[in-house]
């Protein structure tokens, strides 16, 4: 712990400026992801958290090259992934997997589980169907799932079994990283809580890194180091976990907080000041100046014209806010009476 | 004043070739006018059974083998489909897991809640209109009178939700069924349909059974909490009182499994591992007629797996418990 503690963990993946941008009836842009910048670091997780809409998925699944990525960069170690072509692309997937909120749609439901699992391992690194299914055999069980689970096929596990599969399937061919798209949210939280666990003890047996997607603070505060916050196609708040809940700058994040702090006085006194009403604009030409202007209860003049642009706050802790450190933060201070209240 | 719900010794089963095997087993609960039940529980436990049962919908191969379900002092149980059905999106009305699924892609949202305002109210074309209107501007609809004529899939989840809601309370329903409303939805969108059915509820006096996985929803906006598993209620009472001081092991469980968001002075430690119920919801047909939850319990006794299920009994007034070694209320 303290030798991964000192030894500053090297980055993984580098995302600078990365935009995605689809066309929209009448030859209009939607911006769904207006130039994202973060970075990896080994056996480490990023929590991305923001509205729906707020261009989560897109992040990731432009960083997958599942989409096409308008401008941008994506560096793997130090190579440039979205540049990458033919048996380098390959191996370059194998190191980097995903797994979807969806266990059902991401499952074909006419082959069995083993299949499943293997697919990968035949597909990146062209193992025999042999060698594949042996392999099987001793990732199941890492997942909590029982070999004989591979003649199985989807509609016969339930659904916290079906992610443990997603699971196994990602980590089959022994990936970096992974990618969690809102992985556990459809889950109770019993399965919820195993599912955890598990991606928490592969981290720390494999260094394997997440870049975790939810929408629920709590699950991320738990799981992630590291925190990025998208409103509208953008990151507006970014930093270490235990910084930013302990001293969240941004007014979105004050309002994405608000809503979910647990029942009691505190959670009333937040949601009374914080919590945003309606809907985010939409991201077919998003407003200029800052985008959360229109429903923020801080918004001056200059926010409407003059894009804030992120500024360190504490060490690593970043704020795309003009009146960040100006505006009186909100009082945490009984946070954690509020539990019992 | 007799209760808006009355579930009393709800028995459903599943016909199977191999024989019939019970799915819910002696549910009973009662619910006030203008209060809220939550149902929780894992996965696979009869939550969503139970809803469909009160609502007269149970899927093919269910059957009601005991028990009675009365709607404001009526049988729903026993009275003709044709009843029934008049009852169902007037007396009592039910928000699904999935909007998509409930709403028709083919017909705009205001032919769709004016639909049932015209089956049920008797209502004129313009009047239903109008009472579809109103009810998108009590939801919170952004641009109500564009969007009456909007299509489902060109609204966000978030906005289709507060649709459904709508639509469930367009003919002021005595009952309201909420199956996982805000599953698909992200917290802020959550904390506002929860905030909304709050604010409905009392302007209405609607009765809600709220079905979800949330237990910070449940804390928020619930009476009474009735804890299922394996098809059977293990745990019934307030819920500030069972969320504070749960009795049963497998309602202690469920609430140390969720990660508390710690704020402020308490963010800056490293989280302590999450706890964990081990192994499954026993499936269809293996349940045993002693504690289903044996397995799974660290307070599991021989007498656990030896006798019957444990009765539910009062451990407080209003507080049952099913259990044969209840947990210590926690000492302050
Ligand atoms: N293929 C597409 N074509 C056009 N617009 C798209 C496409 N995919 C996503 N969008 C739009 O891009 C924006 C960002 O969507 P995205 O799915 O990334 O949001 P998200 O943050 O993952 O939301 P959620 O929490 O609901 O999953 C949304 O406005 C969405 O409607
Ligand atoms: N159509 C069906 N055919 C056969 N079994 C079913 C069917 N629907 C549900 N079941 C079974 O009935 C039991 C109760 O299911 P129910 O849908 O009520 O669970 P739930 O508590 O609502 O779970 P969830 O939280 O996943 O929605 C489960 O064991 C489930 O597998
Ligand atoms: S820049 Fe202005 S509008 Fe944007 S969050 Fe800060 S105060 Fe609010
Ligand atoms: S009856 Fe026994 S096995 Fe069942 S919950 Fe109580 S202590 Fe555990
Ligand atoms: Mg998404
Ligand atoms: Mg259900």
């Amino acid at each position: 712990m303290t030798a991964v503690e000192n030894a500053r963990p090297r980055p993984i993946l580098q995302v600078n400026d990365l935009t995605v941008h689809f066309p929209a009836a009448g030859g209009k842009v939607v911006h769904a992801v207006d130039g994202v910048s973060f970075v990896v670091h080994e056996g480490r997780s990023l929590g991305i958290v923001g509205e729906s809409g707020s261009g989560k998925s897109t992040t990731a699944q432009g960083v997958m090259r599942l989409v096409p990525a308008t401008s941008g960069q994506v560096v793997l170690r130090d190579e440039d992934f979205l540049a990458m072509r033919g048996g380098r692309l390959r191996e370059a997937r194998r190191r980097i997997q995903m797994v979807f909120q969806d266990p059902f749609a991401s499952l074909d439901p006419r082959r069995q589980a083993g299949e499943l699992v293997a697919e990968p391992l035949r597909l990146l690194e062209g193992l025999s169907r042999r060698a594949a299914a042996d392999r099987v055999a001793e990732l199941l069980p890492t997942v909590g799932l029982p070999p004989e689970a591979a003649f199985l096929y989807p509609h016969q596990f339930s659904g916290g079994q079906r992610q443990r599969l997603c699971i196994a399937r990602a980590l089959a061919t022994a990936p970096e990283l992974i990618v969690c798209d809102e992985a556990v949210s459809a889950l109770d939280v019993a399965i919820q809580a195993q599912i955890l666990n598990l991606l928490r003890r592969l981290q720390q047996e494999r260094g394997i890194a997440y870049i975790f997607i939810s929408h629920d603070l709590g699950v991320v505060q738990h799981l992630c180091d590291e925190i990025a916050v998208m409103y509208l196609g953008q990151i507006i708040e970014q930093g270490p976990t235990a910084s930013f809940f302990s001293a969240p700058r941004h007014p979105y994040s004050w309002s994405l907080i608000s809503a979910a702090v647990p029942a009691g006085p505190l959670r009333e006194r937040l949601k009374a000041r914080y919590l945003v009403k309606g809907e985010p604009p939409s991201p077919i030409d998003p407003p200029a100046g800052c985008r959360f202007a229109g429903r923020c209860a801080f918004a001056v003049d200059r926010c409407r014209t003059e894009t804030p642009l992120p500024r360190p706050v504490a060490p690593r802790h970043f704020v795309a806010c003009h009146r960040a450190g100006e505006i009186e933060a909100p009082d945490f201070s009984s946070g954690e009476m509020a539990r019992s209240a | 004043m007799i209760p808006i719900l009355s579930v009393r010794d709800l028995t459903v089963s599943l016909k199977r070739a191999s024989g019939t095997v019970p799915v819910l087993e002696r549910l009973s609960f009662e619910l006030d006018r203008g209060r809220t039940i939550a149902l929780v529980g894992e996965s696979g436990c009869g939550k969503s059974m139970t809803a469909l049962a009160i609502m007269g919908l149970l899927p093919d191969g269910f059957a009601l083998e005991k028990g009675s379900i009365l709607l404001d002092g009526e049988d729903v149980t026993k009275v003709p489909p044709a009843r029934l059905r008049a009852l169902r999106g007037n007396a009592m009305s039910m928000i699904f897991q999935e909007p998509m699924t409930a709403l028709n892609p083919v017909f705009t949202v205001g032919d769709q809640i004016c639909e049932a305002l015209r089956l049920h109210q008797g209502l004129g074309r313009q009047a239903a209109m109008e009472r579809a209107l109103a009810m998108l501007k009590a939801v919170q609809i952004p641009a109500a009178e564009q969007r009456l004529h909007a299509y489902p899939h060109a609204l966000s989840g978030g906005m289709r939700q507060r649709v459904m809601i709508a639509m469930a309370l367009a003919c002021r329903p005595k009952l309201l069924i909420a199956d996982e409303p805000t599953t698909a939805l992200d917290v802020t969108v959550q904390a506002q349909v929860f905030d909304l059915l709050k604010e409905l509820q009392e302007e209405m006096g609607t009765a809600i059974v709220l079905i979800t996985h949330d237990l910070g929803a449940v804390a928020d906006i619930t009476d009474t909490v009735a804890v299922l598993y394996a098809g059977r209620c293990v745990e019934h009472g307030p819920t500030l009182e069972v969320m504070e001081a749960p009795r049963h092991p497998y309602t202690r469980g469920l609430m140390a499994c969720s990660p508390h968001l710690r704020l402020g002075a308490a963010a800056a430690g490293v989280p302590e591992p999450l706890q964990e119920i081990p192994g499954l919801v026993p499936p269809l047909g293996q349940r045993p007629p002693s504690c289903a939850f044996a397995p799974r319990c660290a307070r599991a006794t021989d007498k656990c797996s030896a006798q019957d299920q444990p009765p539910l009994a009062a451990i407080s007034p209003d507080h049952e418990v099913s259990c044969w070694h209840p947990e210590e209320r926690a000492v302050a």
